[in-house]
């Protein structure tokens, strides 16, 4: 968790990894089709830690499931590329990728991390056994002794001793289900591991703590992840960048800090208005009128204007597209920020000059104020 | 503070662990049954238009502290008051009860049954307890509940089915079941754990106003400290089925008294810090069937003494309504001071008087 302040901006320069564009995913096929993610563009920078936000139905998990060809039926990938990028320089085309190819890779290149590890793990089947499998299949020639010393290896690394490795998996808490979950993801060094929810069952001290761990993890290793959530506080916390989808779609992308700062899309703003500061004077907060609409009956325009309090005439009419803003790397999609100086005060305050090109002196003062506000 | 309407004194729960019966085994002679230590002399009073927050983490008792509470279970030892006198025992005097104490579940999902529309849900209470006829008198009743939670128009909702409401709407109609019979205490368990972040509020908002316009007292049960933070007037926190500490919440939280509370508010997220939070108290919670001698936090505490394995630690005072079962607060003992500023960030409020907070709803 040691800052993204100095880390985030230059990882998220980094080279491409996971490229996703245009991805459209629907459940079900023909005019009963619910089109649970919308033309989504994400780019997932090496060694960087990106927060996927988004309520329930939002299509985050779908998002992930799809890229990584993991999408069961009747989940239907209807359009998009998604291009993954090997150390070597060469590019894979996911979507595009037969079933032996994808099986290479999937855990070697991109590994998975889900929220209920009790499901994920194997009730009948020891710690060791579970750990010491992926690597017997994809590393065919590892002798018997060195996978198990492997497996020590990672057990270590997620802080579990190696007298475990005989356990099973109701002998462990669920804190230490989701390490040995962590330290499966990580036994083949993949580039990219992906994470949905993987500690909203945990307690909160037990989430701290293995958040801290993984992120010593990502230092130490580099690989990149895709941390899933609906906690957007903690995505601040721990994340280089965060995405935000609502209702299939993404709506904003921004560093870490700028996305808390300075929200640029009111759902975004509103998301932020949703949780409760833990210091600081109490004041009344609204969340966000309404509810998640449902995704047979999406509304016309922009999908949020109707829980929108700067909703314009247009909103109703035109869906915004996701557009470049300011700096940083920022997108959006909203019709306010068209042009960002007509944009309502709330929605238009100044980067927080986490930036290098930022003058440092004004603009921590700025994010100092800013962010009491935000709260 | 004013008489309060609901009041636990000292209560204990032990489950008994199932050992498993029917696989040949005898069974233990009761005595030496092993149990579960799941709330140890737990006091608490809920005084009317109150929010009282219990925050713990799973395993902590909270919940079990609510069923005893609503007397779905009986306490192991301890007494539960009502209106200052000793809740009634037996079946009508049990209905009686309940007309005065309702409960809010976690999940509104589970909790309304998905073959009925929401008019049953809402009639239900009134059959049962007798308190409306069928026809004009009952549709009136059940628009008026359904206008107290912010469900309007009422003809619409009441003839939808639960599957046709979203998670907040259903809530809503959970916690207006549990207004029909004009109840003086409401005791939510988890209440907006299960609803998508941007709805949450509406429904903290929604128990802060009933606070206010109904003056009911409420028992916000929950595991997210910032949100007992922003509804509650007064927070107890509890670990491993003991009350580690109480008093206004803004104290709870800027001034902790207890290692625990501490840990948990630098575990908990906060966009605005901006290092790394230090945890000061490692691992888990102990195993409650064989729990600890003395304070059950000791063997995480950072701070613990010889003396926190040999006794209980009372309730100490810690400020004005504020107290915390922890060594180091006993001053007569001239003990250090807990080591280490609490993790309050500059620019906070000073704990004032009770009655100006939480009342922003």
């Amino acid at each position: 968790m040691s800052q993204h302040i100095v880390t985030g901006p230059e990882r998220s320069r980094g080279d491409a990894l996971l490229e996703i564009h245009g991805l459209c995913v629907d459940y079900g096929q023909g005019s009963d089709a619910v089109h649970a993610v919308t033309d989504v563009d994400l780019v997932l920078h090496r060694g960087e830690v990106l927060g996927l936000a988004g309520e329930s139905g939002s299509g985050k998990s779908t998002l992930a499931m799809a890229a990584t060809r993991l999408l069961r039926e009747p989940g239907v990938i209807t359009a998009g590329e998604v291009r993954l990028h090997y150390d070597t320089g060469s590019v894979a085309d996911l979507l595009e990728a037969g079933t032996g190819a994808l099986r290479v890779l999937r855990w070697s290149e991109v590994s998975l991390v889900i929220q209920s590890a009790m499901n994920a793990l194997n009730p009948v089947m020891s710690i060791r056994t579970q750990l010491t499998d992926a690597l017997a299949a994809h590393v065919p020639d590892m002798s018997r002794r060195s996978r198990r010393d492997r497996a020590v290896e990672l057990l270590g690394m997620v802080g579990i001793s190696a007298d475990r490795l005989g356990s099973h998996p109701h002998e462990l808490s669920g804190g230490m289900r989701q390490r040995v979950m962590i330290a499966m993801a990580l036994a083949l060094r993949p580039q990219i591991v992906i994470m949905d929810e993987p500690t909203t069952a945990l307690d909160v001290v037990t989430q701290r703590e293995i958040l801290e761990e993984l992120i010593d993890l990502r230092d130490r290793f580099g690989f990149a992840i895709l941390f899933i959530t609906h906690d957007l506080s903690l995505l601040i916390e721990i994340a280089d960048s965060i995405a935000v989808m609502y209702a299939g779609r993404l709506v904003e992308r921004a560093s870490a800090q700028a996305l808390f700062r300075a929200p640029r899309h009111p759902y975004t703003l509103g998301l932020l208005h949703s949780f409760p500061a833990l210091h600081g004077p109490r004041v009344p907060m609204t969340g966000i009128p309404g509810s998640p609409p449902d995704l047979r009956m999406l509304p016309s325009g922009c999908v949020f204007h109707p829980r929108c309090r700067f909703a314009l005439a247009r909103c109703a009419d035109d869906a915004p597209p996701l557009a470049a803003t300011g700096t940083g790397g920022r997108v959006v999609a909203c019709w306010l920020q068209h042009p960002p100086e007509s944009a309502p005060t709330e929605l238009a305050r100044p980067e927080p000059g986490l930036e290098a090109w930022a003058p440092p002196a004004t603009a921590d003062g700025q994010a100092a104020t800013q962010g009491g506000s935000a709260a | 503070m004013t008489t309060p309407v609901l009041e636990a004194r000292g209560l204990t729960k032990h489950f008994a662990v199932h050992d498993g019966g029917g696989t040949g085994r005898p069974r233990l002679p009761a005595v030496s049954r092993p149990v579960v230590h799941a709330v140890e002399d737990v006091s608490l009073k809920l005084p009317p238009a109150h929010v009282t927050a219990v925050v713990g983490e799973s395993g902590s008792g909270k919940s079990t502290l609510a069923r005893l509470l609503a007397r779905l279970i009986s306490p192991t030892s301890g007494q539960v008051l009502l209106n200052g006198h000793a809740a009634p025992r037996g079946r009508r005097r049990r209905l009686e009860y309940a007309r005065t104490v309702q409960m809010v579940l976690q999940d509104p999902f589970a909790s309304l049954n998905p073959l009925h529309d929401v008019r049953y849900h809402l009639s239900r209470p009134f059959r049962v307890h007798g308190l409306a006829r069928p026809g004009a008198e009952l549709d009136e009743k059940m628009a008026d509940l359904l206008e107290r939670v912010a469900l309007t128009p009422a003809d619409a909702y009441l003839r939808k089915y639960p599957h046709e409401l979203s998670g907040g709407q259903r809530q809503r109609v959970a916690i207006a079941r549990a207004l029909a019979v004009r109840p003086q205490v409401l005791l939510a368990d988890e209440p907006v754990s299960m609803l998508d972040v941007s709805i949450r509020l509406g429904v903290l908002n929604l128990l802060g106003d009933l606070r206010d316009r109904e003056k009911l007292a409420i028992l916000y049960i929950t595991h997210d400290i910032a949100s007992a933070r922003y509804l509650a007037d007064e927070i107890v926190v509890m670990y491993a089925g003991q009350l580690v500490e109480s008093g206004p919440a803004e104290a709870v939280t800027d001034q902790p008294a207890h290692p625990y509370t501490r840990l948990l508010l630098s575990a908990a997220p906060d966009p605005e810090r901006s290092t790394q939070p230090q945890l000061r108290g490692r691992g888990a919670p102990p195993s409650l069937v064989r729990p600890p001698s003395g304070c059950r936090f000791r063997a995480r505490c950072p701070h613990a003494m010889p003396i926190c394995a040999e006794q209980v630690p009372p309730q100490f005072p810690a400020g004005t309504g504020h107290s915390g079962a922890c060594w180091l607060l006993d001053t007569e003992a001239g003990r250090a001071a807990p080591a280490g500023p609490a993790p309050a960030p500059p620019g906070d409020e000073p704990a004032g008087d009770l009655s100006d907070h939480g009342k922003h709803a």
